[in-house]
C-alpha cells in the first residue's frame, strides 16, 4: 500500500470515528491525549475532571491564557471543537472517588487514566480492572521532569497498558512541563489507537 | 506453611515506593487487603508502581 492510500483509508477513518474512549483527568495528560485522539479521528470521548484552568497549567496543558478560570473539561470540549469535525464530547465535571471511579467510563471501548497523584492513579487502575473485566486501562507513571527520553518504556499486564519511567521522581520533587507530559500523553494516544486498531501490519 | 502476605512481600523486597498496583497471577489485589492477602507457592506476583505527575 502507498502512504497516500493509508492515510485516506476509510475502514480504518471509520473504525476510529465508531470508537469511543474515556478520559480520567483533564490535565497535562488527558488534556493532550484528547486533542491527539480527536485529531486522529476518534468520534466520541468522555472526559472526566472536576478542576478549573489555572495560569500554572498552561506551562504543559492544551488550554490558553482566555481560558483561565473555565471548567477544563467545557475548555477542552471548546478547543477540540475549534481544532477538527466530528468528535463528540461528553464533558463530565466530576471528581472521580475511590469506589465510584469507574462509573462514567463502562461504556466506552478504551479508559485512558491521566491523573495527577499516584493514589489517584493505582486506585482508578485496580477499579478498572476489578469492576470492568475485558477493558483495557492504558495508563502513565512517572511524566515529571525533562530529558532522559529514553527510559520511557511501556509494559502490558494483562488489560493493564502502562506507560513509565521508573527514574522518574514524583511532581511534589520535579517539574512538570510540555514536552515530557506531552511525550507521555501520545505514547498513550498511540497505544489507544493500537487496541482500537489491532496492531499495525 | 502459610504464604506470607502482600504487606511483608513488598517490605522484603524493599519497595519503597508508597503506590503500588498487585497482580497475583494476573488477579489485581487492592491495596486495602495487602495486609490480609497471603502469597499463595507458585503463582506469579507482579508489582507496578505509581509516581505521581500528570
Amino acid at each position: 500500500m502507498t502512504r497516500g492510500k493509508i492515510m485516506d483509508d476509510p475502514i480504518i477513518a471509520r473504525r476510529l470515528k465508531k470508537a469511543s474512549v474515556g478520559i480520567a483527568g483533564a490535565g497535562g495528560l488527558g488534556s493532550n491525549v484528547a486533542m491527539a485522539l480527536a485529531r486522529a479521528g476518534i468520534g466520541h470521548l468522555v472526559i472526566v475532571d472536576f478542576d478549573i484552568v489555572e495560569e500554572k497549567n498552561l506551562n504543559r496543558q492544551q488550554y490558553f491564557l482566555d481560558q483561565v478560570g473555565q471548567y477544563k473539561v467545557e475548555a477542552l470540549k471548546h478547543n477540540i471543537a475549534r481544532a477538527v469535525r466530528g468528535c463528540m464530547v461528553e464533558a463530565i465535571k466530576l471528581k472521580l472517588e475511590k469506589g465510584k471511579m469507574t462509573g462514567p467510563f463502562e461504556g466506552v471501548d478504551v479508559v485512558v487514566e491521566a491523573l495527577d497523584s499516584a493514589e489517584a492513579k493505582a486506585g482508578l487502575i485496580e477499579e478498572v480492572l476489578m469492576n470492568l473485566p475485558g477493558k483495557p486501562i492504558v495508563a502513565a507513571s512517572g511524566v515529571a521532569g525533562y530529558g532522559h527520553s529514553e527510559r520511557v518504556f511501556f509494559r502490558r499486564s494483562g488489560d493493564l497498558y502502562l506507560v513509565q519511567d521508573e527514574e522518574a521522581k514524583s511532581s511534589d520533587e520535579d517539574v512538570l512541563l510540555a514536552p515530557k507530559v506531552g511525550l507521555f500523553a501520545y505514547y498513550q494516544a498511540n497505544t489507544v489507537l493500537e487496541l482500537l486498531l489491532g496492531v499495525e501490519k | 506453611m502459610e504464604g506470607e502476605t502482600v504487606t511483608r512481600l513488598l517490605k522484603r523486597m524493599r519497595y519503597v515506593f508508597p503506590l503500588v498496583v498487585v497482580k497475583i497471577d494476573g488477579t489485581v489485589i487492592p491495596r486495602d487487603r495487602f495486609k490480609e492477602t497471603r502469597i499463595p507457592d507458585n503463582v506469579e506476583v507482579e508489582v507496578m508502581h505509581l509516581t505521581s505527575g500528570g
